[in-house]
Parts: C-alpha cells; structure tokens; sequence
C-alpha cells in the first residue's frame, strides 16, 4: 500500500484527471465518479427488481396458478420490495445528490471523499449477499418487504439470517453517506451562499439525511432484535415469553413511515428544481418550500401507527394516528400549489425533464390523495392488506420517486456528459412510461376497493378483467425502460453538444461550469451567480 | 465557509478492502449462526467471521493511520476539522437512534404489552391464551413458563449497578480533567488522567462480566427468561460493547498521547473519543434508572 506518499504529495497538487482502467472506480475518492457508480447499480437493482415485478405481473395475468409456485411467488413480493426500496430509488438519490450537490454550493468534493467511497461499495456486496438467498436452501426471504414477525422470525426460512446482516450493511451505508451529505451541505458552501440561499434539492436532501440518520439504526434494532429472537432464544416477538408481535410492526414502522419520506423529500428537491428552468420563473415561495419538507421530515415521526389501523391498537391510538396523518397533507399540498404557481404564466416549453417533472407532480398528487383515504381509520379497515393499498404507495413510488429520478436524470445528463439528449427518443420513454404506468396502476385502486388481497399469487375470478390490464401495463411499463437505458447510453456516446447552461432557464452553479462537469469542479470557492446572490 | 485549501484525499484502497472484509464479517457470521441453530459445526462461517474481524481490524489500523499521517503533515485545515466535528456529532447522534430503538422497546412491552397480557383495558383480549397469568414488572413469570421459564429474582440495584454509575460518571470526569489538561498542554497530567478513565471504564466491565455470570448462574436471568431478559441483556449488552469499543479508543488515543501527538490547538482525535465516551456515559445513566431502578 503505497498510499501514505501519494496521499502527502497529491495535496500539493491534486488536480488531475480519472485514473486508468477498473482502479478509477473501486479506489475513487471523487463525488463524480462515486454519483456515477451509485446511479449505474441503481439502475441495475431497477432493472433486477423490474424483472421480479414482471414475474408477478406474468403470474396474476389470469387467475389460477400458471407460472410460479405460491411460495415463489411470495419470494418474489419480497425480493421486488427490498430490491426497489433499498437498492434502486435510495441510491439514486444518493447519487444525485453525489453528483450536484457539490457542484450546486461551489464545494471541491464531498466533505469525507474516503467515506463516501466506502458507503457506495458496501452495497453491491450487500445485494450479492442478499440476492444469493434465491438459491438457498428453503429459498429467499418469503415475508414481504415489511418483514412482520413472527413471518420472519418463527415462521422464516433460514436465509433469514443473511437477510438481517444484508439490512445492516445497508443501513451502514447509508447512515455514512447522509453523515457526509450533511457535513458537505453545513460546511462546505460558497462564501455567501447562505442556508436560505441554499439551492431546494441541497435543502430537501439535507433534510432527508437527517431523516436516514435518526431512522436507520432503528431498522438497525429492529432487525437485530430478530436475530436474537431467531438465534439466542429471547422473546422479544414472542407473546408466551411476554413479548409482542405487535412491537415489531411498532419499530419497524418507525423506521418505516420516514423511509418512505426518504425516498420521495429529493424527489420534491429534483423537481423544485426543474420547473422553474422550464417554466424560466424563479420557484414560487421558495421559504415556504424548506418549512413545507420540515414540517413533513418532523410529521413522519409522529404517523407510524397509520400502517396498523387494523392490528388492534387503542382507540385514542387510532385517532391521534388519523389525524396526525392527515395533517402531512397540508405541508405538501403547499408543495404541490407552490409548483403550479411558479408555472402559472411562466414561459413554459416540454422537454423530456418537464415532461416527467409534470407527470410527477399530477400522479404523485393522486397517490397523495390516496393516502389521504388511507389515513381515515375506520376506511382503512376495509382498505387494509388490500390493491388499493398497492396502488397507493405504486403511485407515490412509481410515478413519483422514479419518475423524479428520471426527470433528474434527463435534467442533468447533459452536464454529466456533455451531451444532448435525442428529445424524439425522451419524449417515446416519457409518453410509454405515463401510459404504461397508469394502465398498470390504476385498476389497482379497483379491485383493490373490491376487495383483493395484496400478495397473493392468485384470486377471485370477479378480478380478472382489471388484472389482466394491469399486468398488460406492467409490461408495456417494464420494457419502455429499455428506452431509458438506450437513451442514457446513447447520451454518454455521443449527440449534439450541450453548452454549460444545457436548457435555456437553468440557474444555479452547476450550470456555471463547462459541460461536460470537469473532473475537479471548483478548485477554489466560485463567485456566486448574480441570481443567487 | 469556504477555504481554497480543503484537502480532498488521492485514490484509496481502504474503503473497498474494508468493504470486502465487511462482507466476510456479515456472511461469516450468518452462515455462523445458521450452522449453530442445526447443530452443525460452524467451521467456514467461524474461519470466515475471524477473517473478515482480523482484516477489519488490520484496515482500521491502516485507514486511521492514514488519516494520523495526513493530519500530522498538516494537510487539514480549519474547514476540514469541522467536516470531522460534524461527521463525528451525526455518527453519535445514529448510535442515539439505536439505542432508543431498544429504550422504546422496553417502554412498550413494561407499559403497554405486558399489562394487556394480563387482560387489562382495552385490548386485554390475549387473556385468552394464558387465563393464570398475572402481569408484573419486572416480569418473573412470562405467560408460557415452560418455554421461557423466568428468573427467580432481578439484580438488585443499589449494589453492582449502583457502584457501576460511580464509576463511569467518575471517568467523565477524569476524562474532562484530561482534556483540561491537555488544553493547558500538562502532557503527564494528561496521561495520568486518562490512566484513571480506562482503569475506571475496565473496572466496570469487569463489574459487569461478574453481573452476567451471577445473573445466569444464580438468578436464572438469562435470554430465555422471557422479555425481561431480553430487554435486560439486549440494552445492557449492546452498552457493554460500546463501552468496550470506548475503553479501546481511549487506549489508542493514550498511546498517541504518549508518542507525542496532539498540542492544545489541535486534538480532535482526543476530543471524538471524549464524546463517545460522554454518550456512553449518558446510555448508562438511562440504563440504570429505566431498566435496574424503576
């Protein structure tokens, strides 16, 4: 290990290019090459959990068992649910804000470039470790991605085990890379940009790693306190021991309802920042904008029990629960209105970025409103456990996180690259997706209403009809992403120059330098621009 | 805010060995555990879990080294120092969360599960399952005795634990009066000071090893007692490790002290240790009111 020179010397005069060959990806210290590397496994956990998800559309296309063994099919739930949550939309995020953040406050790199590093490379050894339980003895996790004892205690497989040590890595990871986004964000901005200058995506994904940092050692508990059920005897989850099942729906939910906020506060950010270069208007109520993600990161600690309505909690539980669930809809319904007032009269135009920031903004609305129905307690009885639910959080997760982080995605390409996106090409995955989307989504809301059970891999012929669309949209959904990977490839090879302001209304410090990004962004401190000042 | 001189690092091969040896700690330690639970020799996931903690432990040894070297050739700046402070504040306030995970755990199961076991309000429908039982905390008698048989009794309080809060608030202390000391740059004074910590902070685990072996041999306080042990071990356990991760760090950072390292001006090695070493000490004064007082 020659390091300790080359450490000394190359802060004398650090400023080079990539190193050569594999080396540059597995030693790299640099945001740009780490945000690539989280954004390329990212999207191949989209594609691994994309193909899981097709399996179970393929087995619900008619009633009756076709392709897959029930107990499959259950592995299948749950493998699509961990893969997507933790490995697709959560490394995405983080490689977006790899990518930009340092570029939007004017820092050299992420604060700890060594850390960050570490926190992308634990995961690919994470998801091999969890994926290999497909080919184990007893099968992979077979419990839903919410994991429930005693499913996942008494009732599990043994690859449970390597299951619980893949969601510690995991959370290792993540806690690393929102201690480092956080430390980048209060440290390292440009002399004069102050927080409340600070560009939304920087706000929304500081906010989110606060989030990461308080609610992923509880995961941490959660699953440890498994482990010591499944292996040391305790009964924890366990009622003849005195302990209660319903205390791991209680700590999992606490992690959980936030994680769900972590995956869509940098969507909010992504496209706070996309509209207002489209629609060439400053974002409408910028202040209300940061006080709106703070009052949702703060809320989402106080509405966990809404994913319990029907386990027997208390009744003063039920209400405090329902209402403090309701109240998340005020704070993003200023949200929604502070993005169609800053399009209202701006000089909007269409590109593939506002095309997915639009459809975002209308789809993750009704899968808000969705929830808002879920939240009314005495309807979620009938709602609980059922499509509808499915629905649901498909219509915050699909349309809204992933169609920000392609929105993203299509946004910034041209500085990643350097390159124009073939738009004709942008516009055939945008107009795909949406329809393909919603054809699967949406009847969801119905038999969900009617009543069918979510993870199972069979049903009432009364659902037919409404399965065999949906399953048609995933399909049309699934393969439209095979555009999303041709364009991104084709954006990397080549296409039309993209100047440094790539889109005509783009403001901020990323779009200050050339692009393609240089390796080293800001050797020293920039100026700010005359519109952030 | 900014500076021109913020040092960012050249390639590294720690985070991709420590990756690696991560992976070998993870998955040695499953198929460890798996291979236990049917009774099967642990050999590979034993030779892998011990090869995945030598090498985890080798590259610490490395990557602070790294850091030490880098620190020493002055190549931090103020800037840089506050990237540490923050990173070192969020890391302390994620070991919080997982703490509280486990507080919360206990909170629910003495006040909310237990009781219902026992058929009161509401929800008092289990009383079903187990008609005889009677609920109490701390909890001697779970609901189905002859899988979780419970302890015979609990510690008692105002002995070990009580002496072990006077300890560990001694090497708070003690810890401070170090870094009193080393502001004022009284090298000896500060290694006295720091002695004392880690002769405190070994002392108390010594204290507790022997709790543990009196709870199991004697009390019949054991994992399988039901949910007071489980709550019992789980908190006090995972407080005894970190306080066996903070005896160790305290011991680098005297090594450190007594090479030579850190002045007045520039110590945050020290000053993240002293922290962590705070935070533990606050773990316990919650231990020792919620789990062996109230």
């Amino acid at each position: 290990m020659n390091t300790l020179d080359t450490t000394l010397h190359a802060g004398e005069h650090g400023h080079h290019g990539p190193a050569k060959g594999i080396g540059r990806w597995l030693f790299t210290t640099n945001h740009k090459d780490i945000g690539t590397l989280y954004l390329w496994f990212s999207l191949l956990m989209f594609f691994t959990g994309g193909c899981m998800a097709l399996m179970i559309r393929a087995e619900l296309f008619q009633p009756g068992l076709q392709l897959v063994e029930p107990g499959f099919f259950n592995q299948m739930t749950t493998m699509h649910g961990l893969i997507m949550v933790f490995g697709a939309v959560m490394p995405a995020f983080v490689g977006l804000a790899n990518w930009m953040v340092p570029m939007m406050i004017g820092a050299p790199d992420m604060a700890l470039p060594r850390m960050n590093n570490w926190s992308f490379w634990i995961l690919p050894f994470a998801f091999a470790m969890m994926i290999s339980t497909l080919f184990m003895d007893g099968g992979a996790p077979n419990f839903g991605w919410t994991f429930y004892a005693p499913l996942s205690t008494t009732y599990a497989p043994p690859s449970v085990t390597y299951f619980i040590f893949a969601i510690h890595m995991m959370g290792i990871s993540s806690i690393m890379g929102a201690i480092n986004i956080i430390a980048t964000i209060l440290n390292l901005r440009v002399p004069g940009m102050t927080m409340m200058k600070l560009p939304l995506f920087c706000w929304t994904w500081l906010i989110t790693a606060f989030l990461l940092i308080a609610v992923m050692p509880v995961l941490a508990g959660v699953v440890t306190m498994m482990l010591m059920d499944i292996h040391f005897g305790t009964s924890f989850f366990n009622a003849a021991g005195g302990g209660d099942p319903v205390l791991f729906q209680h700590v999992f939910w606490f992690f959980g309802h936030p994680e769900v906020y972590i995956m869509i506060l940098p969507a909010f950010g992504i496209i706070s920042q996309i509209i207002p270069t489209f629609a060439r208007k400053r974002l409408f109520g910028y202040a209300s904008m940061v006080y709106a993600t703070a009052s949702i990161a703060i809320l989402s600690f106080l509405v966990w029990a809404h994913h319990m309505f029907t386990v027997g909690i208390p009744l003063a539980g039920e209400l405090f629960f329902m209402f403090a669930t309701m109240l998340i809809a005020v704070p993003t319904g200023v949200k929604v209105f502070n993005w169609v007032a800053t399009m209202f009269r701006g000089s909007m135009t269409f590109e593939t970025p506002m095309l997915f920031a639009l459809a975002f903004v209308v789809l993750f609305t009704i899968g808000g409103f969705s929830g808002l129905m879920l939240a009314i307690a005495p309807v979620d009885f009938q709602y609980h456990d059922t499509y509808f639910v499915v629905a649901h959080f498909h219509y915050v997760l699909v349309p809204g996180a992933v169609f920000a982080i392609m929105a993203g995605a299509y946004y910034w390409l041209p500085k990643w690259t350097g390159h124009m996106l073939d738009e004709r090409m942008g516009k055939l995955h945008f107009w795909l997706s949406f329809i393909g989307v919603n054809i699967t989504f949406f009847p969801m809301h119905f038999i969900g209403l009617a009543g069918m059970p979510r993870r199972i891999p069979d049903y009432a012929l009364q659902f037919a009809d409404f399965n065999m669309v949906a399953s048609i949209g995933a399909f049309i959904f699934g393969l439209s992403q095979l555009v999303f990977l041709w364009n991104v490839i084709a954006c990397v090879r080549g296409g039309e120059k993209a100047a440094a302001r790539s889109w005509e209304g783009a403001e901020g410090l990323e779009w200050e330098v050339p692009s393609p990004a240089p390796y080293h962004t800001f050797a020293t401190p920039p100026k700010l621009p005359e519109s952030q000042r | 805010m900014s500076s021109s001189t913020y040092y960012v690092p050249e390639q590294s091969r720690w985070p991709i060995l420590a990756s690696t040896a991560l992976f070998l700690l993870a998955f040695g330690a499953g198929t460890l555990l798996n291979a236990l639970k049917v009774d099967r020799g642990g050999g590979l996931g034993l030779v892998l879990l011990l090869a995945g903690a030598l090498m985890m432990g080798l590259i610490l040894v490395g990557w602070f080294g790294n850091v030490i070297h880098e620190s020493r050739g002055g190549l931090y700046s103020a800037q840089m120092d506050r990237s540490f402070r923050w990173g070192m504040s969020w890391f302390i306030f994620s070991e919080v969360m997982f703490f509280a995970a486990f507080f919360g755990a206990l909170f629910y199961v003495r006040v909310l599960a237990v009781p219902w076991l026992g058929g009161e309000g509401e929800k008092g429908v289990s009383q079903m399952l187990w008609p005889d039982f009677t609920a109490q905390w701390p909890l001697l008698n779970p609901p189905d005795a002859e899988r979780f048989p419970g302890p015979e009794a609990v510690i008692s309080p105002w002995q070990i634990p009580l002496l072990n809060t006077c300890l560990l608030v001694t090497s708070s202390f003690t810890l401070t009066l170090a870094h009193k000391a080393l502001l004022k740059d009284e090298r000896m004074q500060v290694r006295r000071w720091m002695f004392l910590t880690i002769v405190l902070g070994v002392v108390f685990l010594g204290f507790q090893v022997y709790e543990y072996v009196e709870a199991y041999h004697e009390l019949g306080l054991t994992l399988h007692a039901g949910v007071y042990g489980a709550t019992f071990f789980i908190l006090t356990g995972f407080h005894g490790l970190h306080v066996t991760l903070g005896t160790l760090m305290l011991m680098i950072i005297l090594g450190r002290v007594v090479v030579g390292h850190f002045d007045s001006r520039q110590h945050f090695g020290f000053e993240a240790v002293a922290w962590y070493w705070h935070f533990v000490d606050v773990v316990w004064i919650g231990l020792f009111l919620f789990v062996y007082v109230l």
